[in-house]
């Protein structure tokens, strides 16, 4: 059935945020749907939206036109059922790793698990990202990578229907990035977690995604184009750079950001780059006529 | 080898260790951080003597450094002697009283109070409780009601205009009508509390409230959005999510308005106790000033050190809370 598949529905949705010269329209008609179990990245420009798009799947945000169901039930308000997790990893500085973890266990599994079982669970998510070594330590003492990692951990303890992960890897290093993104790729195939992702970076979209929702520039920013990535599991990094299959979909995701909906950026460099260059050819000119003006006169 | 030759000493080289150590121990003391002080207070001293003894009053020259050095030790003794004679007067009366019950067993004895005078430091320990009830009274309304600001857009509206107009009013204008009003309304036969007692800490709470109000809503406004999303996200229920996130994000800024509150409750205490003679530090200062005895000058400048002195202990006395309160060890504190 069509019902079935529709795990996650995004329908016509588009917000307003009001602003001192009216209602600013971020997203207009945006719509797409996600299946259970697959992990599709948002991609656009910054700025045209797609972490309000997030936000409104989270139900931070409330979508001022259309809606979103999750597995038949329309979202209204934040839960555990769409856990975020944050780039800034939102960790309580004052809670310990495991303290970190427990506060959202203890909530959602309140009454269903014992003492004994929300503790095991705690550190069997924290195995998971392999941060059971350091379950006692505040955040400030651990890397910023150690910390997205306990945000992950923090995001599957509560088990969420949908993990909306926020540009989770843009504050890190390209190696720590890539540690993580394997390691998320890793849990999400071991649990078949459905996954939204936002993130700026066409390597990661292409690598990590079974489908690349790709966002239009804002105001009234919509969905562009959707492409669905066909290779197979698990992915290698360094045998998929190789691969015609992935450069050729990376390539059309770069069309798309930088040739289709993209060009009111890539028109303002050309034109920026062109006028650079006249004028350097002017001067080039200047200099020619000149000297060889110097070189009449002598 | 023995550590000492026959006589105890050291032998020369082990000395020359021991004094090379010593002297790196005396220069890894952060020589900054106590010879400068020093040097400091030191100067100021000078300073104030010179100018005391240019300065001639209708109660004798102006007290320099070592008079009231001297009056300090007056008030000790005085002190000392106040308590040789209260023991006495106990004494007396449980003599008195034994004797009364050999005479005839049934007798009824009683025991009657010590009234004598007041000294300095009976003054400074009636201060201190007062400036810690009015203190502590303050933060109790005043730590609930600047999270309700903070938290709720619409409280805060409400409460605004409020604490902005009774903020500047100074809590002296407010002391005849909290004397009539604790007067008229706390009557008991027994009294738990003295009436100067709740008047001067009333006065002190109505100077309290402000700055710990204003600084826990700002704390509390503004706790990082994304800490704040966790928590929607989580579902916590309101009292977990101030106890687990609120609280400890805005400790900080609690402190700063207890800071606050306490040091400008401790100045107004002295005005309030100077004004309507209640006992007190402020009291002994407006006592002295209408004795008007030569030494009147050099016992309200004890008093004013240690005021001052004291001053200082409360608000380190809440920076140790604070240090140990907090969950961020690291921050510097000043």
């Amino acid at each position: 059935m069509s019902l079935k598949n529709k795990f996650l529905e995004i329908s016509q949705v588009g917000i307003e945020f009001p602003t001192p010269e009216g209602p600013f329209c971020a997203l207009k008609g945006v719509d797409f749907s996600i299946d259970e179990g697959e992990f599709v990245s948002i991609i656009g420009h910054s700025g045209c939206g797609k972490s309000t798009v997030l936000n409104i799947v989270a139900g931070l945000y409330q979508a001022t036109q259309g809606g979103v169901i999750l597995d038949g039930k329309e979202v209204n308000e934040p839960g555990p059922d769409r856990a975020v997790v944050f780039q800034s990893h939102a960790l309580m500085p004052w809670l310990s790793v495991y303290e970190n973890v427990a506060l959202g266990v203890e909530q959602v599994f309140k009454g269903r698990k014992s003492r004994s079982e929300m503790r095991a669970w705690v550190e069997h998510n924290l195995c998971l990202v392999k941060m059971d070594h350091a379950m006692n330590k505040k955040p400030h003492e651990i890397s910023g990578g150690m910390k997205q990692r306990v945000g992950i951990a923090r995001c599957l303890a509560m088990q969420p229907k949908v993990m909306l992960m926020d540009e989770p890897f843009g504050a890190l290093d390209a190696l720590t990035r890539a540690n993580l993104q394997d390691s998320v790729m890793e849990i999400q195939k071991e649990l078949n977690t459905t996954v939204i992702l936002i993130t700026h970076d066409v390597d990661e979209a292409v690598l990590m995604s079974d489908k690349i929702v790709m966002m239009s520039n804002g105001p009234a920013a919509k969905v562009g184009e959707i492409l669905k990535i066909e290779l197979d599991r698990p992915r290698e990094r360094v045998a998929l750079s190789k691969s015609d299959q992935f450069n050729h979909y990376r390539q059309q995701v770069l069309s798309f950001l930088y040739e289709k909906k993209g060009v009111v950026k890539l028109e303002d460099e050309k034109r920026k780059r062109s006028s650079s260059a006249a004028a350097s050819l002017n001067a080039d000119l200047a200099d020619a006529s000149s000297t060889s003006l110097e070189d009449q006169i002598a | 080898m023995n550590a000492t030759d026959s006589n105890g000493n050291l032998p020369i080289p082990r000395m020359a260790l021991i004094s090379q150590s010593f002297a790196r121990s005396i220069r890894s003391i952060d020589i900054k951080g106590v010879v400068y002080p020093l040097l400091g207070i030191l100067a100021f001293c000078l300073l104030w003597a010179l100018a005391a003894s240019r300065i001639d009053t209708s109660l004798g020259q102006f007290p320099g450094p070592s008079q009231v050095y001297s009056q300090a030790l007056v008030l000790a003794d005085e002190h000392q002697a106040e308590r040789v004679k209260e023991t006495a007067f106990y004494q007396r009366q449980e003599k008195r009283n034994a004797k009364k019950l050999a005479k005839d067993p049934d007798a009824t004895t009683k025991i009657r109070k010590y009234t004598g005078k007041e000294t300095f430091f009976d003054q400074i320990v009636t201060s201190l409780k007062t400036v810690m009830f009015g203190f502590l009274a303050a933060s109790l309304i005043a730590i609930p009601a600047g999270i309700a600001c903070g938290l709720s857009d619409g409280v805060y509206k409400a409460m605004n205009p409020l604490i902005q107009i009774f903020k500047p009013v100074s809590p002296l204008a407010w002391l005849p009508l909290i004397t009539m009003v604790v007067s008229a309304s706390y009557v008991s036969e027994s009294p738990f509390f003295e009436k100067s007692f709740l008047v001067s800490a009333f006065t002190v709470s109505l100077c309290c409230l402000w700055p710990t109000l204003i600084n826990t809503a700002v704390g509390v406004a503004n706790v990082g959005k994304d800490l704040l999303n966790v928590s929607r996200v989580i579902q916590l229920p309101t009292i977990t999510h101030i106890r687990k996130i609120i609280l400890p994000a805005s400790v900080p800024m609690i402190f700063t308005g207890l800071r606050l509150s306490l040091a400008t409750g401790w100045m107004v205490l002295i005005a309030a106790e100077m004004l309507s003679q209640n006992p007190g530090l402020g009291k002994f200062v407006w006592d002295e000033f209408q004795n008007g005895s030569s030494d009147s000058l050099a016992r309200i400048m004890v008093a004013v050190v240690v005021i001052g002195l004291i001053g200082f202990a409360l608000d380190r006395l809440i920076l140790v809370i604070q240090k140990t309160v907090s969950w961020d060890k690291l921050a510097v504190l000043r």
